[in-house]
């Protein structure tokens, strides 16, 4: 909501500067969000008449003036606007001013005519952006006058940023208030008589939908000029607030709503066949609404209909065919009130928001109805003329919302506010917020019983009076405590493994951690997990973040990519964070599961004077993987098996599973989508689940052995195609307890082993708990593990 | 010969002698089995008793004095041959060293760190929740029925009615109050979502929420708790001024503003008294029960504390931005 605060202050005037009160009103509550001057810097522009206006010899678009401005002498001023004439009351920027931008107005010849002045536009003078020739100032503007003081230009538009509950300060009445009660100030409302009928025409109301529309205020007003002007202080104020100027009738209607808060609307009387019904639309009619778009409308929309349709979308928008024009006569004026429920989330359906929904939804005064016809229509005669006749009112009182009554306790408000407010203060306080009060005690306590006014239908519970006596009192003069609470130890589960950790150990390992959308580009996820069907947010962004993340390597992929395309050409990327994956039987239809997801490309160091420069392979990153899964005390437990992933090369990829449970994979993008992806190498990547990773064991420290440990190395040969990994997992499950070490440190083709065949050499470290062992018990448990492979996988010792 | 001369000859020898191999055919040819002084031992048999003793002591000082200067050489010649190894094995230890460039947390995630380190230190857990949201946990719980204001300024993503982005973490409290009683002291960080997009927007970013539910908590301690916050985070004192809002979940609300380098305030959390209607819908009673709330905005409080500019760059990760947070 923006305001002019000269407005305000012909309301309610405290003795504070303009920044004082910005302050005030913002510690309030209405928190202001710009204070801007409602006019550019300048001076020496007085108002003047032109007496003189002629077309100037050698040029056909300039015309030579003079102006008088109520001194001895005319001024010569050379002017190009179309609109300058005879008589015409105008801005006269004098030689010696200086306009918005630092413009000083000199003495000038123009075309060989001479121009001591200037006439000025709105836009030249940093009113508006209107650009349409030279100010038209009503013909009783006194001559001489300064035009700042003429227009009160000396003051500031004030935005305040209202949250939904003030609906009662979308109006200066509202703001005047509330400024009254910060200042303990007066508020001087105007004087709003009714306007007695001078005629007797009326038009019939129903109310067919009570509870939406309780009261419907209607009112003819006939024979108005159609020609008249908006009076300029009423320009500038609707243009200080923000609104456009349009014609006097939409003027005063939206002046009411500035001023009181309170919507109006006027249609054309010519176009309204019998009376008015309010009731909700019937499904799929149709309604042109004034901004000239169609709306097929729903039946939960409320509309003002006359005997055969709808004219207006109610509390929303008018409609274009029952407007008023520039060729009306007689006009029927509406001031209602619409329950916010009703009006709530209807805009929105159809793609409108308007100053009127905006206060409806909120709410508006349920008593303000009358007041505010009253206003228009006085403002209207006193502007259009046109003969009133009688305000008929349509009211459902059962369905108009009743006053609040709201107790308030003493001994609540301290509990919660944490500080002893002095009753009398409360009271004070109460009071000057326009509550009717009633104090009474009980238990030693005060007990208030507040009656809260119509326009304060946001008060309804004892914790609001508390926040508005706190609020009033001010925050910030609460003074600050230490929470109390009892000490209890949290439960630190030493099995548990902090996510934080897991985050640490790739820091460590060189990894960058990134945050990328939760939402990811569909045609680049339904490639690489075509399988999978992700959720789609019907309202995105834009395309490419439409379609809610299977996976985080869909994000992490573009990040590596965004990143070589900025010559950064190592990279490790980490990220944690949730995948959505449809699913009917988890939670509303989707398993949000914790992902800890890794990519890296490039080289396997940065560029060193000793380390080489490989690219990184697939070791790299499962050496990476492996130390993520170390952290839970089970390394030798997860199991990597040669596997397929849609996202990742064939060959190249590892699945991981723990107690027969997929944990996730590793590998190398497919090369396939390389390019889609915007990858330029070889990019390998990670992905598991988190909560696998979140539990590690207890250790359980076992007794050393004194005895000596023997090393023994064996070489076997087995088929090209068997994995090491598989041959590793059998010798340590072939039941050798005194097996405790075991490690490969050779593979090897070529001379001495068969084509097809690979050699493969390993130690083992034998070692018994409670002797010595003899050579013929090592050599036998060698032999046992030999002939287990040798069945197993066909191997055999290389000679 | 006599034995000065021999003393004589083998100093000049020993002092000859480069190499321990050298030193050692000294020893042998003085001390050795058929060395000169030993064969002078052996010619002491030839003397007479009354001579012996007295040739005997001298020969064998001068056998002692010999030993003496070649021990003496020989440590001379193994610090020298230590000395020379040493010098020969001589590095350039300002090359750098052979690891590995150390990653880095993102900023957020830092600043959720500290967050979780200052509140658990203070006896609150850590609660984490799902992001895809119901409407019961998102609004609905959180006094924001359907037609409420509220739900049309928060720019929600909805996938359908009742399923959306979550806009706040708010839920994770309803979750927690669900299953958990008072006393209780807890912070949800995490992602939410709002549907808008400018310099200013992200339609991802982070929360932090706390909650504390318990006989008699107040508006006073909420200050204080947060006022201490803010100083502990920023480590430094703030000027900070709590402003009277609105959020449909607490009563009374306030947001907190911090006095910025510029002179301006920036506003940085919601907060307040957390609405009875909330703690009735997770079956607490308002009566018996107290409790505040509060969320704070981690990409602001991340901007102001490291100096970032853009919001959008915390999603952009571009290495060179994140690199700078190690």
């Amino acid at each position: 909501m923006k305001f002019s605060e000269k407005w305000l202050r012909e309301w309610v005037n405290p003795a504070v500067s303009s920044d004082e009160l910005a302050h005030q009103i913002t510690m309030a509550g209405l928190e202001v969000d710009a204070v801007e001057p409602v006019a550019g810097e300048f001076s020496g522009v007085v108002i003047g008449e032109v007496v003189e206006c002629g077309q100037h010899p050698d040029a056909d678009k300039l015309r030579v003036t003079k102006v008088n401005v109520g001194e001895d002498e005319l001024l010569d001023i050379v002017c190009g606007a179309p609109n300058c004439r005879l008589g015409l009351k105008v801005a006269v920027a004098m030689v010696g001013a200086v306009l918005p931008g630092n413009f000083k107005i000199k003495k000038a010849k123009l075309r060989g005519q001479p121009s001591h002045g200037m006439l000025c536009s709105f836009s030249e003078l940093g009113l508006s952006d209107d650009h349409d020739g030279i100010m038209e100032l009503p013909a009783d503007a006194p001559l001489g006058t300064d035009i700042r003081d003429y227009l009160q230009l000396d003051d500031v538009t004030i935005e305040v940023d209202l949250t939904p509950n003030r609906a009662d300060c979308l109006g200066i009445r509202g703001l005047a208030r509330e400024v009254g009660v910060l200042n303990q100030a007066d508020v001087n409302e105007p004087v709003i008589q009714p306007v007695a009928a001078s005629i007797d025409d009326k038009r019939e109301i129903v109310l067919s939908a009570p509870d939406a529309c309780p009261r419907y205020l209607g009112r003819v007003i006939k024979g108005i000029n159609p020609l008249a002007t908006t009076p300029l202080w009423m320009q500038e104020k609707l243009r200080r607030s923000g609104v456009r100027s349009i014609d006097p009738v939409v003027d005063v209607t939206n002046y009411v709503l500035l001023e009181l808060g309170h919507p109006m609307h006027a249609f054309d009387l010519a176009k309204i066949e019998g009376g008015i019904n309010v009731r909700l639309a019937n499904e799929n009619e149709t309604l042109t609404l004034l901004d000239g778009n169609e709306v097929t409308l729903k039946s939960d929309t409320l509309v003002i209909a006359d005997d055969n349709k709808a004219l207006a979308m109610a509390g929303i928008f008018g409609g274009l065919d029952s407007g008023v024009t520039d060729e009306s006569k007689d006009i029927f004026l509406e001031s209602a009130f619409f329950a916010p429920l009703a009006i709530t989330g209807r805009a929105r359906q159809y793609g409108l928001h308007t100053d009127a929904s905006h206060r409806y939804e909120r709410g508006v005064d349920p008593q303000l109805q009358r007041t505010a016809m009253e206003r228009a229509t006085q403002l209207l005669i006193d502007i259009v003329g046109g003969e009133a006749g009688p305000v008929v009112e349509a009211v459902s009182v059962q369905h108009i919302p009743a006053a609040n009554q709201v107790t308030l306790r003493q001994r609540r408000l301290s509990r919660l506010l944490g500080v002893e407010i002095e009753a009398q203060q409360v009271t004070e306080i109460l009071k000057r917020l326009g509550f009717d009060v009633e104090v009474s005690e009980q238990d030693a306590q005060n007990v208030w019983t507040v009656s809260v006014p119509a326009y304060r239908f946001d008060i309804s519970i004892e914790e609001d009076l508390i926040e508005e006596v706190a609020r009033v009192y001010g925050y910030n003069n609460i003074a600050d405590q230490a929470p109390v609470a009892k000490l209890t130890l949290g439960s630190a589960v030493e099995s548990d493994v902090p996510l934080n950790s897991l985050k640490q150990t790739m820091v460590n390992l060189g990894y960058q951690e990134a945050i990328t959308y939760s939402f990811v580009d569909p045609s680049v996820q339904s490639k690489l997990f075509p399988q999978i069907e992700g959720l789609v947010l019907p309202h995105p962004i834009s395309s490419d973040m439409s379609v809610m993340r299977v996976s985080l390597l869909t994000g992490l992929f573009s990040a590596v990519s965004y990143n070589q395309k900025r010559q950064q050409n190592r990279i490790r990327f980490f990220e944690t964070g949730l995948r959505f994956i449809p699913d009917q039987s988890a939670e509303n239809g989707v398993r949000q599961q914790m992902m800890i997801a890794g990519v890296i490309a490039g080289t396997r160091s940065g560029e060193h004077w000793d380390l080489g420069s490989d690219s990184v392979d697939f070791y790299d990153i499962k050496a990476d993987v492996e130390m993520l899964l170390a952290k839970t005390g089970r390394a030798g437990e997860f199991v990597f098996s040669a596997a397929e992933h849609s996202a990742l090369h064939p060959g190249q990829t590892a699945s991981i599973h723990l107690d027969g449970e997929l944990v996730g994979h590793v590998g190398a993008v497919h090369p396939a989508f390389q390019k889609d992806l915007g990858l330029n190498s070889r990019v390998f990547a990670f992905e598991l689940l988190l909560q696998p990773l979140s539990s590690r064991v207890l250790p359980q420290a076992k007794e050393l052995s004194k005895f000596p440990a023997n090393r023994r190395d064996i070489a076997l040969v087995v088929d090209e195609q068997i994995a090491i990994g598989e041959i590793m997992a059998t010798i340590e499950k072939c039941s050798v307890n005194q097996l405790v070490g075991l490690n490969l440190f050779d593979i090897y083709r070529g001379k001495g082993v068969a084509e097809g065949k690979k050699s493969v050499a390993v130690s083992l470290i034998l070692q018994d708990a409670t002797k010595t062992l003899e050579e013929q018990e090592i050599q036998a448990m060698v032999n046992q593990i030999v002939s287990v492979l040798a069945d197993k996988f066909d191997a055999s010792l290389r000679e | 010969m006599d034995l000065d001369a021999i003393i004589s000859q083998a100093e000049t020898l020993i002092s000859q002698a480069e190499q321990p191999d050298q030193l050692d055919a000294v020893r042998v040819e003085f001390l050795g089995k058929k060395g000169k002084l030993t064969e002078l031992l052996k010619g002491l048999g030839r003397l007479s008793n009354e001579e012996r003793p007295a040739a005997g002591q001298k020969i064998n000082q001068a056998k002692q004095q010999i030993q003496q200067i070649i021990y003496q050489k020989g440590e001379a010649l193994k610090t020298a041959e230590l000395n020379a190894k040493l010098a020969s094995e001589k590095i350039d230890v300002t090359l750098p060293g052979r690891s590995i460039e150390m990653g880095g947390l993102h900023p957020v995630t830092r600043t959720i760190e500290r967050m979780e380190n200052f509140f658990s230190e203070i006896g609150f857990s850590v609660k984490t929740g799902p992001e895809v949201e119901d409407g019961f946990h998102n609004f609905d719980a959180l006094n924001i029925p359907a037609h409420h204001p509220a739900r049309a300024d928060h720019d929600t993503f909805y996938f359908n009615p009742n399923l959306m982005l979550r806009t706040q973490t708010s839920g994770v409290q309803i979750r927690t109050m669900e299953t958990e009683q008072p006393p209780l002291r807890i912070i949800s960080p995490g992602r939410v979502y709002r549907n808008d997009y400018d310099q200013t927007h992200t339609p991802m970013f982070h929360q932090v929420e706390g909650l504390m539910v318990d006989k008699n908590v107040n508006f006073a301690e909420l200050k204080g708790i947060l006022h201490d916050f803010l100083n502990h985070f920023f480590e430094r004192e703030l000027e900070v001024r709590f402003r009277p809002s609105y959020f449909p979940f607490t009563e009374p609300s306030a947001e907190v503003d911090v006095m910025q380098e510029n002179g301006k305030w920036l506003e940085v959390l919601g907060c307040g008294m957390v609405h009875p209607n909330v703690l009735r819908a997770v079956n607490i009673d308002p009566e018996e029960y107290t409790g505040f709330a509060f969320g704070i905005g981690v990409e602001r409080l991340t901007m102001i504390r490291y100096g970032v500019t853009d919001l959008r760059s915390f999603f952009e990760n571009d290495l060179r931005f994140n690199k700078q947070f190690k």
